[in-house]
């Protein structure tokens, strides 16, 4: 019994996590339309920043400043705010599928400069990692379950933060960009100031669930921030219905459950022959899912709902 | 000599080149306030060429525009807004999924909500600027009689009531200059004839007017001067009765060669 209470938290922790970044998305794709295809470099940047800044020191890599967990934490979200504010700037002038691939060509540059820079931790990635709070509670479930309650807070957190911030004046101006940036503009608006605050914006809230996942196993490396993560997360995003919270969120436990339960039954039922290819296998499911859904269901399981401003609704 | 009231729009030589095509070639021309100027020319004449350079949409090759005596030239679309230059689209760009009230909601400058922090640092600000511009957008939406449908998705209303909300939404910014691009082409009678009514309405309070349209007998009724493009020049300016009579303007719209 334990161990399925003990399993639950587990993955209720890394979904809460994974929720986290498919809100992020869910600012710059469901609110903004901005085509972020490269999540994984700004989840990346808030891991590997958290864990350089709060580490322990290692020899002959960057770090080790064993800052205080908050700060290291935040610190990550603002090294990705730092790079998104970069790639936002040097992609401003790109739109829809060009931005998508240019970013996805930012996020596997990321991965391999990890990968490459033995300063960065290289292929082995980066550990040292001291588990905040782990005198006091231990190892074990507690610690996990602390740890979730930790994660949990911040979920919500982001959640209503996000909720309030798309009901305000600002939310209908991201609105109005996606729909349309030459009518925003002809109305005073400017796309460009907006695109960048969004898209920043988004990934910081990228680089809060990357440090997480990070400090959650006290260890990143490459093998973390590969492309599959960002398709996750938008199959995360399509599912749920992108343009809604609640659908981003609903979307990211389905789907974790979904990728879970499949690589148990894979690696259960399959024929030996055909366990090798799990992994493969899964990827193929992930792209059934994100096709069909957007064949089938493009609005997802939650579709967006017409909001009107906190302020415009009553009074 | 009474000095001849600076126009409230004035462009000097202005030209437009897409490539080898020269769409807008060397056209100058005034617009004095508080009048209701008609664009008209046969397609392909550089009318809508000449809107998008003058609301900023597209840069010119060369000439200059100025805004109310200010060289406002190859100024950003949103900087135009601001000083009061206000454009609705040939074909209506409604913010689909948003509503209509939204839609109208949007258009105001300088909102402290706007701001990415704005709602939590000044939150009372914030509440109190967006009571006022819901009460100040649903007096638009009456005024174009649109409110009853404030809460539809904008992309739910059909074209003519998009063109509607097109005005609604600049009317928010309170400009001077609305140019309208084709304000009639595909609308029915009975929502062009209150299109009408409020653009003159609008003009008797003050507002200048330039409009892009095909339909001969709106150009003829309801505006003055006009002004007639073809192959991308000024090939007419005069009063509307001038304009009738007018063989060169006759020859450009009957597809004729202009000599």
């Amino acid at each position: 019994m334990i161990g399925i209470i003990s399993y639950l938290v587990f993955f209720a922790t890394v979904a809460s996590i994974l929720s986290i970044a498919v809100l992020g998305l869910n600012l710059q794709w469901g609110n903004t339309g901005l085509f972020n295809g490269g999540v994984v470099a700004f989840f990346g940047a808030g891991a590997y920043g958290t864990l350089i800044l709060g580490g322990t020191p290692q020899a002959g890599q960057l770090g080790g400043f064993e800052l205080p967990y908050l700060i290291a934490l935040f610190g990550g979200m603002v090294i990705a705010g730092i790079v998104a504010w970069v790639v936002g700037l040097l992609t401003l002038r790109l739109r829809h599928d060009y931005l998508a691939i240019a970013t996805f060509g930012v996020a596997v540059a990321f991965e391999n400069v990890m990968r490459n820079s033995d300063w960065l931790g290289g292929a082995q990635g980066i550990r040292g990692f001291e588990r905040p709070l782990r005198e006091a509670l231990g190892n074990g479930f507690s610690y996990n379950l602390a740890f979730f309650v930790f994660v949990l807070v911040l979920l919500i957190a982001t959640y209503v933060f996000l909720e309030r911030l798309i009901q305000s004046p600002f939310g209908r101006l991201l609105r109005a960009i996606r729909e349309d940036e030459t009518a925003a503009q002809s109305l005073g608006k400017s796309p460009s100031r907006i695109r960048l605050t969004s898209f920043v914006a988004g990934s910081v809230i990228m680089g809060l669930a990357g440090g997480l996942y990070a400090t959650f196993y006290a260890f990143i490396s490459p093998q973390d921030v590969l492309p599959i993560l960002t398709f996750q997360i938008w199959a995360m995003l399509i599912v749920g219905g992108a343009g809604n919270n609640k659908g981003a969120v609903m979307g990211t436990f389905l789907i974790w459950a979904a990728w879970t339960a499949s690589g148990w039954a894979l690696s259960r039922f399959a024929p030996l022959e055909v366990q090798l290819y799990t992994g493969s296998i899964q990827f193929v499911l992930i792209g059934f899912v994100i096709v069909g859904m957007l064949l089938w269901r493009p609005q997802g399981l939650f579709p967006e709902r017409l909001v009107v401003s906190q302020s415009a609704k009553t009074k | 000599m009474a000095q001849m009231a600076e126009p409230i729009l004035r462009i000097d030589g202005l030209t437009r080149d897409f490539g080898e095509f020269r769409a807008v070639n060397d056209v100058s021309l005034s617009i004095r306030a508080g009048t209701i100027t008609g664009l008209i020319g046969p397609n392909g004449a550089g009318k809508t060429t000449l809107f998008n350079v003058l609301t900023g949409m597209l840069k010119p090759t060369s000439g200059s525009v100025f805004l109310d005596g200010q060289d406002a030239t190859r100024f950003s679309p949103d900087a135009l807004f601001a000083l009061g230059l206000g454009r609705t689209f040939q074909i209506p760009r409604p913010f689909a999924k948003m509503s209509v009230l939204e839609n109208v909601m949007l258009a105001p400058m300088a909102q402290a909500g706007e701001r990415l922090w704005g709602r939590f640092l000044q939150p009372s600000k914030m509440r109190e600027q967006e009571a006022t511009i819901r009460k100040r957008a649903m007096e638009v939406l009456d005024f174009v009689t649109l409110a009853p449908l404030a809460d539809n998705a904008a992309g739910q209303i059909s074209g003519g009531q998009m063109k509607l909300l097109e005005l609604a939404r600049i009317l928010m910014g309170d400009p001077k200059l609305i140019l309208l691009d084709e304000p009639a082409a595909g609308v029915n009678p009975t929502l062009t004839k209150i299109l009408i009514e409020k653009i003159e309405e609008l003009n008797r309070d003050g507002k200048t007017f330039v409009i892009i349209e095909h339909d001969m007998d709106f150009v003829m009724q309801h505006c003055n001067p006009v002004i007639a493009l073809a192959e991308g020049r000024k090939a007419f300016e005069g009063t509307a009765e001038e304009a009738q009579n007018n063989t060169v303007l006759l020859d450009a719209y009957l597809g004729a060669q202009v000599e």
